[in-house]
């Protein structure tokens, strides 16, 4: 049995299955770098990452597979969940396997997890371009600081440039400590030592005057397009799970509603 | 007047929320002027306690109405608060949400003060004021006033992604009970104008790529049901009607909240229907995607959806001469038919079965609802080896049901 660490970086994941390959390597593991790698009997090895080997790994997926199936591949190790590499090398060894595009046999146990599996990121990926809040500070920055379940910044990056093309806009993401920025030009990576009381950044005097008024505007209309005659709080946390209520104004608690 | 922002929102959102359609998809609009706002697919920003989507910026220019319709809480009659924004004051609103990415855009609709077209004029102006003004490329949906001008639907159509004009009931003879002053040909009219309009826009557009959009995301209606006596039968019939000879994106359906003494609807405390509400979605999913015809699912005899279950299963179990299927050999119009199987899932089956046969666990991680498709399928290691009647399999998936619905439904029938 051999482990191969790799570096976070999705480069890594291919440079390390590259690395199978080129290894004959049978019995393997792919674990990022940090993990609790299970030590006993096995052979632990740094995957170097080199960005000619992960082109080539992606080149020959994007020749077996659909581009909707390469961007699956992509997403799925967004998910960064717990072997989630296992799965992932397991569909390319697959995929290398057949002579038709194994992709859609969704009766194979690793082609199913890929699709569900970047169903999930996915689905993360709407909810943030759904539940981003900007708010307006004094010097005009839209900023809104999130946590979603996923890395999901890189596929919301072009949703947000694109809709939001003459505003300057921060979106921070407070657990994988990176945000994107975009400066009217282009969107670039940040990191940024915010405090990790988040809201500390939004005492009022950061704030642009009007940026409270539209707050409780946007409360106050949140609250008047409810039919109480049919609530529903089933549905309503269905689609919009607790843990997201922090960022959003409309379910803060102490949501101060001037009227009602 | 002397109303602040503030309680104009609180009374004219109020007024705007008995509109369903919270939709913002089906356009295509690009940022591509350096300006704000994008549409595509629609994003719901919240949901509120009810459960609904909240899209749009659903907002009444004013309520003030020269109308008395008996089911609309807007009724001259009625006493109640009246606002009216300004142009401005909603053209403000619309970029400050919109630019916290609280919304995807605008859905303006208005009591009718003055006239017609005086209203619709306002609300031409608005949509104008955001596209020229402020650049901005996010949704907009215009209610068009019944009785509005030709000239002033058409320029409602340069600027507004998607154009409605509600039907409001059902039939004639009902809206000519519960709102004498509005003729049904004052909303029959704009609407084959749109379709019309929108047809020879998509014409255009073929040969000249850079004919203007109009209306791109098509035009809608609603109904309010549960108000007045008709059928689902009547009221499916009639959409699929308006479906196929106005060319609509969609029909809402709106069940009745008792908001009127008049003793012409339901009494104030008469549970809205929604269950029923539900199953008329569900069949309207039915007609539009899954091409059943209206007369497949109900019947002069029989013109009520079954409440109980959808309306998918209740056509297999009077049909259950046409089950089991093989799933490998039956084709996706066939598929699709099967209850517990979805469009998605469907591809899906077609998809993996020419790589193998498929089982019962095979077909259930690919979305299939096994539990109840598997009465009406064969697969492998799967026939179904009781002889079920109609009548005892209904009874059977009924009390193995352990959906959302059923504790609304059981309350809602407690009720009576």
């Amino acid at each position: 049995m051999t482990t191969l660490v790799y570096d976070h970086s999705f480069e890594g994941l291919l440079t390390a299955i590259f690395d199978v390959y080129e290894s004959r390597l049978k019995e393997v593991n792919i674990f990022r770098e940090g993990t609790n790698v299970p030590a006993m009997f096995t052979e632990t090895r740094v995957v170097i990452t080199d960005t000619t080997k992960a082109a080539r790994v992606m080149r020959t997926l994007a020749d077996r597979l659909s581009p909707v199936a390469v961007r699956q591949f992509y997403k799925c190790f967004l998910s960064g969940l717990p072997e989630i590499e296992h799965t992932l090398l397991g569909y390319t060894r697959y995929t290398l396997q057949q002579l038709v595009p194994a992709e859609r046999n969704f009766g194979h146990p690793d082609v199913l997890i890929v699709h569900q599996t970047s169903r999930k990121v996915e689905r993360e990926k709407h909810r943030m371009e759904a539940f981003v809040r900007f708010s307006l500070t004094a010097d005009q920055l839209y900023y809104s600081i999130i946590q979603p379940d996923y890395d999901v910044l890189p596929l919301i990056t072009r949703h947000f440039r694109e809709r939001y093309a003459d505003q300057r806009w921060l979106i921070y993401d407070s657990i994988r400590k990176y945000g994107i920025y975009y400066d009217l030009k282009a969107v670039a990576q940040v990191q940024l030592e915010f405090s990790t009381h988040a809201n500390a950044a939004e005492s009022a005097a950061v704030l642009d005057e009007k940026e409270a008024l539209y707050r409780q505007l946007w409360q106050q209309y949140f609250n008047s397009v409810n039919i109480p005659a049919r609530k529903n709080m089933k549905l309503h946390l269905q689609h919009m799970p607790r843990r997201y209520w922090r960022n959003l104004p409309e379910k803060m608690p102490g949501g101060k509603l001037p009227l009602n | 007047m002397g109303i602040g922002v503030m309680e104009k929102v609180a009374i004219l959102a109020d007024a705007a929320k008995y509109d369903v359609s919270c939709s913002s998809s089906g356009s295509k609009r690009k940022n591509l002027n350096g300006g704000v706002g994008t549409t595509g697919n629609g994003i719901c920003h919240a949901y509120t306690e009810d459960g609904r989507c909240v899209s749009l910026l659903k907002i009444l220019l004013t309520n003030f109405c020269i109308y008395d319709c008996a089911y609309c809480v807007s009724r001259k009659s009625n006493d109640i608060r009246r606002a009216a924004f300004t142009v401005q004051e909603v053209v403000d609103l619309t970029m400050n949400f919109y630019r916290r990415n609280y919304i995807e855009g605008l859905f303006l609709s208005s009591g009718i003060f003055s006239s017609a077209d005086y209203t619709m004029e306002r609300l031409v102006q608005v949509a104008k004021k955001l596209r020229t003004e402020h650049r901005f490329n996010g949704y907009i949906h215009l209610k068009t006033i019944p009785g509005a001008s030709d000239e002033l639907m058409k320029e409602a159509g340069l600027y507004a992604d998607r154009l409605s004009v509600n039907l409001e009931m059902p039939t004639r003879e009902s809206l000519a009970l519960m709102a004498p002053d509005k003729k049904r040909e004052d909303m029959i009219n704009p609407m084959r104008y749109l379709k019309t309009a929108i047809a020879e826009n998509r014409e255009d557009k073929k040969v000249l790529k850079k004919t203007p959009l109009f209306a791109p995301a098509g035009q809608t209606t609603q109904l309010v049901i549960g108000a007045t006596p008709e059928t689902d039968y009547q009221i499916l019939w009639m959409a699929d009607k308006f479906y196929r000879h106005m060319q609509l994106k969609r029909v809402y359906y709106s069940g009745y909240v008792p908001i009127s003494t008049d003793n012409r609807l339901p009494a104030i405390g008469t549970p809205v229907p929604v269950i029923r509400e539900n199953r008329l979605y569900q069949a309207d999913w039915l007609l539009r995607f899954y091409k059943f015809q209206p007369a497949e699912l109900l019947s002069d005899s029989a013109p009520l959806l079954d409440l109980e279950i959808d309306p998918k299963l209740s056509w297999a179990l009077q049909h259950l001469g046409l089950f089991p299927i093989d799933i490998h050999t039956a084709d996706y119009a066939v598929l699709i038919r099967v209850p517990g199987i979805g469009l998605e899932s469907a591809r899906k089956i077609i998809a993996a079965r020419s790589f193998g046969r498929l089982d019962l666990e095979q077909i259930r991680k690919m979305g299939v609802v096994v539990s109840r498709a598997r009465y009406f399928i064969t697969c492998r290691h799967h026939t179904e080896r009781k002889d079920w009647q109609s009548q005892q399999l209904r009874q059977h998936l009924i009390d193995g049901m352990t959906s959302r619905f059923r504790n609304n439904f059981t309350s809602q029938l407690n009720l009576f």
